[in-house]
């Protein structure tokens, strides 16, 4: 027979599947990039700021502003000269006086465009920003600097307000919120005791102290309240003259500026400074103008404190559950059953951990809780509402079906001779599953909790009805003792998207907003995760249970 | 699971078979055992003598294995094993249900096949079976740790890096951590089950080495399926078939000579 080594079988169907799961790979692959692409393009470059443009209309009418994207006018045909009519999308800011940040403009309608040097940027408080020209500064009725002297005087008056402003942002928020807080500690400490009613001498000696605490604190309260006026005169005592393109005027307290820069002036250098500041700004600042404005600091905050909590929760529990599952539970019917109990509930949708929550948690636990231990609030109630303790009791509900599998399947793969060793030596079963299992089973059971934090970080529907807002008053964790305030609704960026999405009223200003806190929720679960993945990775390098 | 001893009449070890034990530490009566309904151990009667090596030779699956693991009860981690019989460590019944199996396997510790250390460092595997015991000071710790392994003949090899993972030792090293992680605990027997199945020549020459050095403290009962090492290193050699004890005697008289056609078969390599 003739030899056929060197003929190539042909073999179609194998080439074929090996090209399908290339192909499937490399579009799951291109689609991820494509995400991050798109998030980072839109997020990111909101924080940039263009050139302002000033424009001439045929109106006879002025705008300046940051001009933002170009398209042909929707069902106009091609003119005489063979080019479709454009227009323009210009952030104009002003909303004060035009009553919107953002226009379109036809370009057949500009006469002139130029990019005057000395047009301002203002970042306000309120009412977004302001495109204009500085007229003057002034201190009640003096006037304090104009024309040319005028821009570095406001430059040099806006930095000194800013700090003028943490300080009395901190007396507000800190030491009064603070006196506040014992305060209606002690309001809450007056109604228990109408509700406990001791004994006479016992009674009148706890009111005693009531009504001297508190007097103590209005005392304080009042001396705060008083220097918080004072700073808030002195705050808002300089005022600044801005004439708009169109040649209005407008007066505004210095006070309420964030940041003025002079756009066209600056040059790549202090564009970059700028962006930073503004990044920064993002993710450590409280947000303003409903949520459209400012940070989003809260957001990440709670989004992290509750992902915490909930692993401080679930670890424990998911490994419990998988440790008797696997090490003592007798196979039988029933262990199988729960087995398929616990897969089946982490297809449950989530919207139905919510209502449990809410039922369970909220109403039953959260109710008694109130009425054992904070009877004095009702009917006003504190562990009876949605609260972070709460949402993340739901989300641990959530995920402990993923690590309790996770966790079994770390277990199991303990080699038995490792095993066989501790016991050998004369441990007991605990001693060797707590001495020599449960160790090299760690990287296993935290690919479970990386599964986990995954899933709860990026959770949103339960947790709306289970204590998550749109905007907290304040943090979950303070310095008021006692500083962990698990009663406290909280914020999270995967609702911040939603409710600055859909929820704002000034829906273009705040689109690119979704995109960037989409962008850092990513962020934000890569981080945990990547946290979690180093410390396996220690774990697996100490806990190796096979070297050769 | 409980174990009760059964009562049978006395089996009288055959004496054509059987070589005459003064102190024996270890007596097996009658042992029999039955994973589910397969019979892997047929009544089974022998003596362990102290302070010597008896190796157990046979084919795979001759349940020589199985009868070692009878001596430190691990057997009674599988489902579905009934034992009958019983062995007497130092004359009282292992099976006693007032037995604490764990301090049995303190007294009666084992080298696996297998060199299994635990993913921790050369010094805690070795300080493990203390530590278990409640010993905490860390002066006698580091004490037991330096003379277990001085008696594993290893001291010298891993002294200068304690504290690193056991997992970066050789097979052979492994092997002889198990042995110091075993001693540590200064048990009175140990039990190696083919331990040097998985090394080379050098490495199994070092623990036969540490075999006789062994064998001044400790009684030492050996699975082996290499001959040459049984005829090397043991005093004491019983061969196993089919889950019966065929011929026991000293090893040198049973190489040399022995009573059975079968023993002889095996050990001239006609079958096995």
């Amino acid at each position: 027979m003739r030899n056929r080594l060197h003929e190539r079988r042909p073999d179609r169907v194998g080439d074929a599947l090996t090209w399908l799961c290339g192909g499937a790979l490399s579009v799951s692959l291109i689609l991820i990039v494509g995400l991050l692409v798109v998030l980072a393009w839109h997020g990111l470059g909101y924080f940039w700021q263009e050139r302002l443009t000033a424009l001439d209309l045929r109106d006879g009418s002025k705008v300046v502003g940051e001009i933002l994207e170009r398209e042909a006018l929707p069902g106009q045909p091609p003119g005489p000269d063979g080019l479709v009519p454009q227009r323009i999308r210009v952030k104009v800011g002003n909303r004060d006086l035009t009553g919107s940040d953002f226009r379109w403009i036809d370009e057949a309608d500009i006469v002139s465009r130029s990019e005057p040097r000395d047009v301002l940027l203002l970042e306000r408080l309120e009412w977004g920003n302001f495109h204009g020209f500085v007229h003057e500064l002034k201190r009640g009725d003096e006037i304090l600097a104009r024309g040319d002297d005028a821009w570095p005087a406001l430059r040099k008056l806006v930095a000194e307000k800013a700090e003028e402003r943490d300080a009395l942002e901190r007396l507000e928020k800190h030491e009064l919120g603070s006196v506040n807080y014992a305060i209606e500690k002690e309001r809450l400490a007056e109604r228990r005791l109408a509700l406990e009613a001791p004994p006479e001498p016992e009674r009148s000696r706890r009111e005693a102290a009531i009504v001297a605490e508190t007097q103590t604190l209005q005392a304080r309260y009042d001396a705060l309240a008083a220097q918080l006026v004072e700073a808030r005169k002195k705050l808002l005592a300089e005022t600044v003259v801005l004439v708009a393109a169109d040649g209005t005027q407008k007066e505004m307290p210095v006070g309420a500026i964030v940041r003025a820069v002079e756009p066209n002036r600056i040059g790549f250098g202090g564009r970059l400074r700028l962006y930073l500041s503004r990044v920064w700004e993002f993710v450590s600042a409280n947000p303003r103008e409903s949520n459209t404005e400012g940070g989003i600091f809260p957001a990440i905050f709670g989004t992290v404190m509750m992902v915490l909590l909930m692993s401080i929760f679930v670890m424990p529990f998911g490994v419990i559950a998988a440790v008797y599952l696997r090490e003592y539970a007798k196979g039988g019917v029933i262990v199988r059953l729960v087995r398929i109990a616990v897969n089946n509930l982490a297809g449950v949708p989530s919207i139905v951990f919510g209502v449990f929550g809410l039922g369970f948690f909220v109403y039953l636990i959260g109710g008694t809780v109130d009425q054992l231990f904070h009877p004095e609030a009702l009917p006003t109630p504190t562990y009876g509402t949605g609260g972070i303790l709460w949402a993340s009791l739901t989300l641990a509900l959530l995920t402990v079906p993923v690590v309790i599998v996770s966790a079994e399947e770390g277990l199991a793969a303990v080699p038995k001779a490792v095993r066989e060793g501790s016991l050998a030596l004369g441990a007991t079963k605990f001693e060797t599953l707590w001495r020599v299992v449960l160790p090299a089973a760690a990287p296993g059971i935290l690919t479970g909790l990386i599964l986990a934090l995954s899933r709860a970080a990026g959770e949103v529907a339960p947790l709306m009805i289970v204590g998550m807002v749109k905007l907290a008053p304040s943090l979950p964790l303070d310095g008021n003792f006692p500083f962990v305030h698990f009663e406290r609704k909280f914020m999270h960026l995967g609702f911040h998207i939603y409710d600055v999405g859909f929820q704002s009223p000034n829906v273009e200003a705040a689109k690119p907003l979704v995109f960037a806190t989409a962008l850092l929720l990513i962020l934000v679960v890569l981080s945990t995760n990547l946290l979690a993945i180093l410390v396996r990775n220690h774990l697996r390098q100490k806990y190796a249970t096979r070297s050769i | 699971m409980s174990f009760p001893p059964t009562e049978g009449p006395e089996l009288v070890p055959d004496t054509a078979t059987s070589p005459r034990i003064d102190k024996p530490i270890l007596s097996v009566e009658g042992l029999s055992l039955w994973y589910g309904d397969a019979e892997a151990l047929t009544s089974i009667t022998m003596e362990i003598p102290e302070r010597r090596i008896t190796a157990f030779i046979g084919p795979s699956g001759c349940g020589k294995s199985t009868l070692l693991r009878c001596f430190n009860r691990l057997n009674d981690l599988i489902d579905g094993v009934r034992i009958g019989g019983d062995i007497r460590f130092h004359g009282a019944s292992i099976f006693d249900p007032r037995v604490d199996v764990n301090t049995l396997r303190t007294r009666v510790g084992m080298v696996f096949q297998k060199s299994n250390p635990f993913p921790k460092t050369i010094y805690e595997n070795v300080a493990y079976g203390c530590r278990i015991h409640g010993m905490q000071q860390t002066r006698d710790l580091d004490e037991i740790v330096e003379r277990s392994l001085r008696g594993a003949a290893l001291w010298d090899e891993v002294k200068d890096r304690l504290d690193e993972s056991a997992l970066g030792l050789s097979g052979g090293q492994q092997q002889r951590l198990c042995i110091a992680r075993a001693i540590a605990v200064e048990p009175e027997v140990i039990l190696l089950d083919e331990p040097c199945s998985a090394l080379d020549p050098i490495a199994t020459a070092k623990i036969e080495e540490l075999m006789q050095e062994l064998k001044q403290q400790y009684t030492l009962v050996v699975v082996t399926h290499n001959m040459q090492q049984a005829a090397r290193c043991s005093d004491y050699t019983a061969f196993l078939y089919l889950g019966q004890l065929i011929e026991y005697g000293e090893t040198g008289a049973l190489f040399v000579k022995p009573q059975l056609k079968q023993t002889e078969d095996y050990i001239t390599g006609r079958f096995g």
